[in-house]
């Protein structure tokens, strides 16, 4: 009776497992019809990207993936043009800027509101500025409000009174900033999200304002004042944002949803688009860029970055000291092989660190590839011929394209200059580390712009700033950045400055400028006013979808 | 059996917590914090958040409150995902995870028997190398490599199936799932060969041929159930494996499970998050491995027999 029994439990769990698998394999079979075609006729954009949100905190939040989501969900006083990144009015309908460049006075919409419908005012503003800039908050941005008259000091603890902070609510429609000094790129940064305004009575309901990780950025929970309000956010699924009919301009917004997938490989990614699953991809892996350009594919969309890939070299190891040096190490590099040869997608040879036409300024520098000067340098500094030239190691963090740049720039120099240099590669947090605690020779870095302006690239390599890890300390371009360009009298002087400090910089190369970036996306021939711009920064409330008669993705 | 059980479960006491120590251990002590960026961060905010999540106190004194936490239940925020616990990180990956194993064993039972009988009804012949051969291709073939060419000649070429996502569109879970059972299909057939062979080589088989049964009824009704008790060893640590190692095949379909959540979190240094994981798949192994420990027993009478004695 016993075995009867188990060979029936037997039979019967092999019944089951069969037909589980028969209903598995069966809910594939029939066509369907795929995302990008539903969305044309829906109006749900659907956009790769890139990685699982942390935070949608604006205050918070650091990402690129974040970043998307943000903008979607809230709106600065002042936006950008999509193609030009020439202010326009957001929150506020127009502004006023005192004879000496310092106060900023901002007239705001009537009719703004949060997405629950409150209104949305100025104090808004003041409040949204000071939990900025609560240090328990953890803000890795609070920098961007340092150009703010004694917003440095109040973060920092030396002022206590917020009221000393130049941020001034005159009434609820019109809000005061006070700079520190004249900030030409100021009204940029305000449309950066971690100047972004947030909603103070739903932050309260979950938690203290200066509390971090509270569930007021939850679904269900989000208020925001943006074109889209947050519909849904499934971890590792996807974040769905659909049209907020509160919006000022809520009449002129296109879509009515937009759907971001957290996708964390690029291959992935890059597959999705091509199986019509995606409108939008942000990342194409470098191998399929030629086979998009081979074949002239109008979905491939390539535009120069704001951002520069680049050596630093740590100038206090011994043989690294010498500028001669680090300027024949510059000098041996063949950009132009590197980016035509190994990137091969667009990307721009750079002979100085900040990208060329970065609000008009356009680098001057004498860096060029040039073997034989380079070969008499390092003669002149004690190694003639490479020879006794300490082994030297080039750090990057493990990574296939940082490998091949790496590999290439070794082979350069020994051929060019004969010496010797090893590669070592590290895990992120571990390359960091190494990083910040200059516990390198060479290493692989890169630095992508938060505002367009050259002082984004310039004021890294300040004697104190927290980026520079060189070691390299000038005290005469201190003085040009922090003194001389903030009290320029013109934009042609101010640029005139920038040009000396970046000489002065690539005289002494603590840094070795190799390529500027460039933007890989790929968008689908049916997402419309999708505008390329160097910070690729879309505009969602400008981007409509219209399915093209012909092919579709 | 029951005795048998909980032994086994106050075994799994010690061995927990020497996971959870050892983890402890090496995740602080691996280079780079969970608060270090590519952009400096100011010695305020590292203060404010070493603060908060308490790794501003001495290590031991964060090691006996993390116990105190896990013995609640609770494995803590995440450092990583701003707001978000680690259970409820677990509690979102789980399901995708858990359903993506169990087709991937269903495939590989289904696939992986019947290679395995087929081949072991006829040995070292035609149908004995075909199945056997395909297994051993089945083991080397990575879930890299099978993923990739699944998706690029059903999703992209033919178009027969989505490329990526879980429970979104119809037909997602075919790919990943054969992608991860395809490897263990392969195991299983090898297993269930050897034991098909082992079992139709005794007496009672013999018997049941000499008094005229026909195959089907002599594999099916009397070998199968002695011939499998090798698969059924594997099924516990398989299971566990499926649940632990879906990384590759997660990454490859986007499937929102807790493979990429594991991964990331070492990447990351999300202390929590590693520590959370770990000790919740180290549970699931020991589970799984006492569950097919036990089926075992309950398949065969041999070592039924063997415990019962024990208990006596």
């Amino acid at each position: 009776m016993k075995r009867q029994l188990s060979d029936l439990t037997f039979s019967l769990c092999s019944t089951i497992a069969l037909t589980l698998l028969s209903i598995f394999i069966l809910s594939g079979c029939g066509t369907s019809e795929n995302n990008v075609s539903i969305g044309n006729r829906t109006g749900t954009l659907h956009w790769g990207n890139g990685t699982e949100p942390q935070s949608l905190d604006p205050h918070i939040a650091t990402g690129v993936p974040e970043h998307k989501i943000i903008i979607a969900l809230m709106e600065g006083l002042v936006l950008k043009d999509s193609k030009t990144l020439e202010p326009r009015p957001g929150v506020a309908t127009s502004w006023d800027i005192s004879e000496d460049g310092r106060v900023y006075t901002f007239h705001l919409r009537k009719n703004a509101r949060w997405s629950n419908g409150d209104p949305h005012n100025a104090h808004d503003y003041v409040w949204s500025w000071w939990r900025a800039l609560q240090p328990a908050l953890g803000n890795l941005y609070a920098y961007m409000y340092f150009s703010i008259e004694n917003a440095k000091e109040y973060y920092e603890g030396s002022i206590k009174d917020f009221d000393q902070v130049g941020v001034k609510a005159l009434d609820d429609f019109t809000l005061q900033v006070r700079l520190k000094n004249p900030t030409p790129y100021f009204l940029q940064l305000l449309d950066h999200y971690s100047l972004y305004p947030v909603h103070r009575q739903t932050i309260e309901k979950f938690g203290g304002a200066d509390e971090r990780g509270t569930r007021w950025t939850y679904e269900g929970n989000l208020v925001g004042n943006g074109a889209f309000q947050l519909l849904e956010w499934k971890i590792n699924r996807r974040v769905v944002v659909e049209r907020n009919p509160h919006y000022w301009d809520a009449e002129n917004i296109k879509l009515n949803k937009i759907v971001f997938y957290p996708t964390e490989n690029a291959i992935t990614e890059e597959r999705m688009f091509r199986a019509g699953q995606l409108h939008y991809s942000g990342t194409v892996p470098a191998d399929k860029v030629a086979t998009y350009q081979s074949r002239n594919d109008p979905a491939l969309h390539i535009d120069p970055y704001l951002g520069t890939y680049f050596y630093r070299l740590n100038v206090r190891v011994p043989h690294l000291q010498d500028k001669r040096v680090r300027r024949a190490l510059g000098m041996t590099i063949d950009r132009e092989q590197i980016t035509q040869r190994i990137l091969k997608a667009g990307q721009i040879p750079a002979y100085a660190m900040t990208p060329p036409n970065t609000m008009g300024y356009f680098p001057e520098s004498d860096l060029a590839f040039n073997p034989e000067a380079a070969k008499q340098l390092l003669a002149e500094a004690g190694y003639p011929n490479g020879e006794g030239f300490p082994a030297t190691e080039i750090l990057y963090n493990t990574s296939e394209g940082h490998r091949k740049i790496a590999v290439a720039i070794q082979q350069m120099w020994k051929t060019h200059l004969n010496i010797d240099v090893k590669l070592l590669n590290q895990e992120w947090k571990v390359y960091l580390n190494s990083v910040s605690g200059r516990d390198y020779e060479i290493a692989r870095a890169g630095w992508i712009g938060d505002y367009v302006d050259p002082n984004n690239f310039l004021d890294m390599f300040l004697c104190n700033g927290g980026n520079n890890r060189t070691g390299w300390c000038n005290k005469e371009y201190d003085r040009l950045i922090l003194e001389e360009a903030p009290t320029a009298k013109t934009h042609a002087e101010r640029l005139a400055i920038f040009t000396a400090a970046e000489k002065m910089l690539m005289e002494d190369m603590p840094v070795i400028p190799i390529y500027i970036y460039t933007s890989n996306n790929l968008v689908n021939t049916s997402v419309k006013n999708f505008n390329d711009n160097i910070l690729n920064q879309p505009s969602f409330k400008e981007i409509y979808l219209e399915a093209d008669t012909g092919v579709e993705n | 059996m029951l005795r048998f059980a909980l032994n086994r479960l106050l075994q799994a006491i010690p061995v927990l917590l020497i996971v959870i120590s050892a983890t402890f251990l090496l995740v602080h002590s691996a280079p780079g914090g969970p608060f270090s960026a590519d952009k400096a961060v100011p010695p305020e905010v590292i203060k404010a958040l070493e603060a908060q999540y308490n790794l501003d106190q001495p290590l031991w004194q964060q090691y006996v409150s993390y116990l105190g936490d896990v013995l609640r239940g609770d494995f803590g925020p995440s450092f990583k995902y701003s707001g978000r616990t680690v259970n409820e990180l677990i509690a979102a990956g789980l399901p995708a995870t858990a359903e993506l194993a169990l087709y991937a064993m269903l495939v590989a039972l289904v696939i992986g028997i019947s290679a395995g009988v087929i081949a072991a009804m006829r040995p070292n012949s035609m149908q004995d190398y075909v199945p056997m051969s395909a297994a051993m291709l089945g083991i080397c073939m990575p879930s890299f490599l099978l993923g990739p060419l699944l998706v690029l000649v059903f999703g992209i070429h033919l178009e027969w199936l989505p490329v990526s996502g879980w429970g979104d569109i119809p037909g997602d879970k075919i790919m990943p799932s054969i992608t991860l059972g395809t490897g263990y299909a392969a195991y299983i057939a090898r297993l269930s060969r050897g034991g098909m062979l082992e079992v139709l080589s005794q007496d009672y088989i013999r018997t049941a041929r000499a008094k005229g049964l026909s195959e089907r009824l002599i594999i099916f009704k009397h070998a199968l159930r002695g011939g499998l008790i090798p698969v059924v060893a594997f099924l516990g640590p398989a299971f566990a494996g499926l649940l632990g190692g879906s990384f590759v095949v997660e990454t490859i379909f986007q499937i929102p499970g807790l493979g990429r959540f594991y991964v990331q979190a070492a990447f990351n240094r999300d202390y929590t998050m590693i520590l959370g994981m770990t000790i919740f798949f180290a549970t699931l192994i020991i589970l799984f491995n006492l569950l097919s420990d036990m089926l075992a027993i309950w398949l065969n009478p041999k070592l039924r027999q063997q415990q019962a004695g024990g208990n006596n």
